[in-house]
């Protein structure tokens, strides 16, 4: 008997079993970027587990209780760290979030000094967000325990493109074959970036959208189809990812003005009639309404995803959480047998 | 006393002399140098072994003295950037440099003045004053004189002195507060980036200034090949414009900054491919009058930190030489060529009395050994920066010994 799926659509099994028999065999999770297909299916097929969790009445799950997760933000966020919070509590860590406001940093202390000051706290988890491109990697080698990467400068933000690939995932049934749309600001988003990664690792056809302005240069060579006008973007696309539009790149500088921008790229009903009938409406938040997209689009109870992925968001999280301290777990109890 | 360095290759740039002979030093001068020179009046002799004999190399752009680093890459003369602690912008300091500097008796070091008042390009520094206490040039340094209405003062109120004006070649407004080349590799790591075209536009700007006033002007670093057309399409049009390069350019391209490796971060950004392949060509043709080391020591303190916060710069005395060979040994460039660049160049450039080997001139010269192989290694660099991106990397070509005038102040065991 043949053991294998001859199913053109599951991944060949040297990749579900890899040589080295980890499924995710990196410390840290700094980026999208060097993850394979494996690696990712097998952090969406961790969360999704979760996601049944967290629609149970009681949601907690300690498997890593007595583990001390920091969330280290340098940069303000509210839903990304209430996030990483949630769930590392609903998997039994011990959490305590930290933002730059009430932090030594102000005090002129270096990232690298606060991260040898944390470190000899001996955490388990570090999550982290910093505004500078590629400060996450730096400070990660510094720590001996995991380091997630919430969000650093214009570089990643993998855990909102794991979510996202999730969202998509669960509503469309796979990520290979779709045609998603990536509209807005790309060229200062993190989040942009990581999924571009992401959905063309995992075999989608990745557009993006935006004036010239917000594109950087040789985007392209990314392995994404760059388009100006809104219509011609969305023809037949499956999925439309909004991006954030910043309120200072509109004045002038990037952007003549909001009218404009909306007039032209904002996602309206209209626009959408080009894009498939079914197509799945993303937007990592916090959003303008009326500005990269209109009330009624986001709030389209069809096609608008925009609420799951923040669900989605607490699932991924500690699907991350899980698996990038397993090991550390499985050699506690070692020790203890011992 | 008189001392032979005999059986040497002696390479006089000056002359395009290049035969083995003998070459004879009295007291701190060049007495001469020859296959046939009697070296029996000689207290000492020296014996070469074939070894490459040539002018002390002038560096036109270091940010610091650092002069034991300097010596052991066979460099005898710094041209001292503006950009210290106190901005060389006032003969005061100027005065203060080279007066420690004759002192000294080891390394020359010549101080570029500011072009403008605290560097802040705005008002015309006082370029007369610091000329006469022996400022050999004036820049802005690390950013260009952006206002064409100033630069095209300054390059006219220069030009009466007949001093060299070096820009730093960058569109201020594209370049403003950018990292990287503008490219994949800065689109893929998130980092502010500044096209090639900023480089080129600046030289077009400053180089009709230069037809327009007559005056003499010079790019600090060319980093494009943008930046080379420009200033070749200059030349050929009878501009008196010069430029260099930094032999680091010549080695990298924009992948060094992968993974945010701040120690391959220098101002202008390392470029692509394509550019890095036009700057070798433009050494090879003489559009690139000269290499400098832009010798910039920095701490680990202020180069471990995220990509953005981190400094520019790279230590840069010591693998001048061997960085600048590998382009000869690759045949991309001829070692005549080579080390023009390195020695009479920038003497002409900069109206300096070293970069030769004729007779009567000071004894500033080096002997290297162009083939010989080794590893740089920043654990073994005499500088105390180890800024260096080259760590580990395999070169030939080594300083054997440097002599400035007439003593022998670093040799190799």
């Amino acid at each position: 008997m043949n053991t294998y799926s001859t199913d053109q659509s599951s991944y060949p099994r040297a990749d579900v079993d890899p040589p080295s028999g980890k499924l995710f065999p990196h410390k840290h999770l700094l980026g999208i970027w060097g993850l394979d297909p494996t690696a990712i299916k097998h952090l969406l097929d961790v969360a999704d587990g979760y996601v049944d969790l967290n629609r149970q009445p009681v949601k907690s799950a300690p498997t890593c209780a007595g583990l001390t997760q920091i969330n280290l933000f340098f940069e303000n966020s509210t839903r990304t760290l209430m996030s990483f919070e949630i769930a590392g509590k609903r998997l039994g860590l011990d959490t305590i979030s930290m933002a730059t406001g009430n932090s030594s940093i102000k005090k002129g202390e270096t990232m690298l000094d606060t991260a040898a000051t944390l470190n000899a706290m001996h955490p388990d988890v570090l999550v982290m967000r910093h505004g500078d491109s590629g400060a996450v990697k730096l400070l990660a080698e510094k720590m001996d325990c995991a380091v997630i990467n919430a969000g650093d400068g214009r570089a990643e933000h993998p855990t909102q493109a794991l979510l996202d690939a999730l969202t998509i995932r669960r509503r469309k049934g796979s990520i290979h074959g779709q045609t998603i749309v990536i509209s807005g600001d790309v060229a200062h988003s993190r989040v942009a970036r990581s999924n571009i990664y992401l959905l063309n690792a995992m075999g989608a056809r990745v557009r993006l959208v935006a004036p010239p302005t917000l594109l950087p240069a040789d985007i392209d060579r990314l392995g994404v189809e760059v388009f100006h006008r809104m219509e011609d973007g969305l023809a037949g696309a499956d999925v439309v990812m909004m991006l954030r539009l910043q309120s200072e790149r509109m004045n002038g500088a990037f952007l003549p003005s909001l009218r404009e921008y909306y007039h032209f790229w904002g996602l309206t009903r209209e626009k959408l009639k080009a894009a498939k009938e079914d197509v799945l409406v993303m937007h990592p938040g916090p959003m303008n309404r009326g500005v990269e997209i209109a009330s009624d689009v986001a709030d389209d109870l069809d096609r608008s995803a925009i609420e799951e992925q923040v669900e989605m968001g607490v699932a991924v999280r500690m699907a991350c959480i899980d698996i990038l301290t397993r090991d550390l777990r499985q050699k506690d109890t070692a020790e203890v047998r011992v | 006393m008189k001392t032979a360095y005999t059986n040497a290759r002696i390479i006089d740039p000056a002359t395009d002399h290049d035969a083995v002979g003998t070459l004879m030093v009295e007291g701190n001068l060049i007495e001469g140098y020859g296959a046939d020179i009697d070296t029996s009046a000689a207290t000492e002799t020296i014996d070469c072994k074939g070894r490459i004999l040539c002018p002390g190399f002038i560096d036109m752009r270091a940010h610091a003295v650092d002069a034991a680093s300097a010596l052991a890459g066979g460099i005898t003369t710094i041209i001292l950037q503006p950009d210290q602690t106190t901005i060389i912008d006032s003969d005061a300091v100027v005065e203060r440099i080279r007066h420690r500097s004759v002192g000294s008796q080891i390394v020359s070091v010549y101080p570029m003045g500011a072009a403008t008042q605290g560097m802040q390009g705005k008002q015309i520094a006082e370029i007369g004053q610091m000329q006469q206490s022996g400022a050999v040039a004036f820049t802005d340094c690390n950013q260009a004189v952006s206002d064409a209405q100033v630069m095209r003062r300054l390059l006219e109120y220069a030009g009466h002195f007949d001093a060299l004006v070096v820009q730093y070649a960058e569109n201020a407004e594209l370049g403003a507060g950018t990292i990287a080349h503008e490219g994949e590799v800065a689109t893929r790591l998130g980092l502010a980036s500044t096209p090639s075209a900023a480089e080129a536009m600046q030289i077009d700007q400053d180089t009709r200034l230069a037809d327009l006033t007559g005056a003499r002007l010079h790019f600090a670093l060319i980093s494009s090949k943008e930046g080379v057309e420009a200033v070749r399409a200059a030349k050929a049009r009878g501009s008196r414009v010069t430029c260099s390069t930094a032999p680091h350019y010549l080695h990298l391209n924009d992948n060094a900054v992968e993974g945010y490796r701040t120690f391959a971060k220098v101002r202008p950004p390392f470029r692509s491919e394509e550019d890095r392949l036009a700057l070798i060509e433009a050494i090879a043709d003489g559009t690139i009058d000269t290499l400098v080391s832009d010798h910039s020591p920095k701490s680990a303190d202020v180069k471990r930190l995220p990509f953005a916060q981190a400094a520019s710069g790279i230590v840069g005395f010591e693998t001048l030489l061997a960085l600048s060979l590998s382009q000869v040994h690759a045949g991309k460039v001829d070692l005549m060529t080579m080390l023009k660049a390195l020695t009479i160049n920038p003497a002409r450039l900069l109206g300096l009395p070293t970069g030769t080997l004729a007779a009567g001139s000071f004894a500033d010269f080096v002997i290297f050994d162009p083939g010989k192989p080794w590893r740089i290694e920043t654990e073994t660099l005499i500088s105390g920066a180890k800024n260096t991106p080259f760590d580990t990397l395999p070169v030939q070509g080594q300083v054997w010994q440097t002599i400035a005038d007439g003593v022998r102040v670093f040799e190799r065991s």
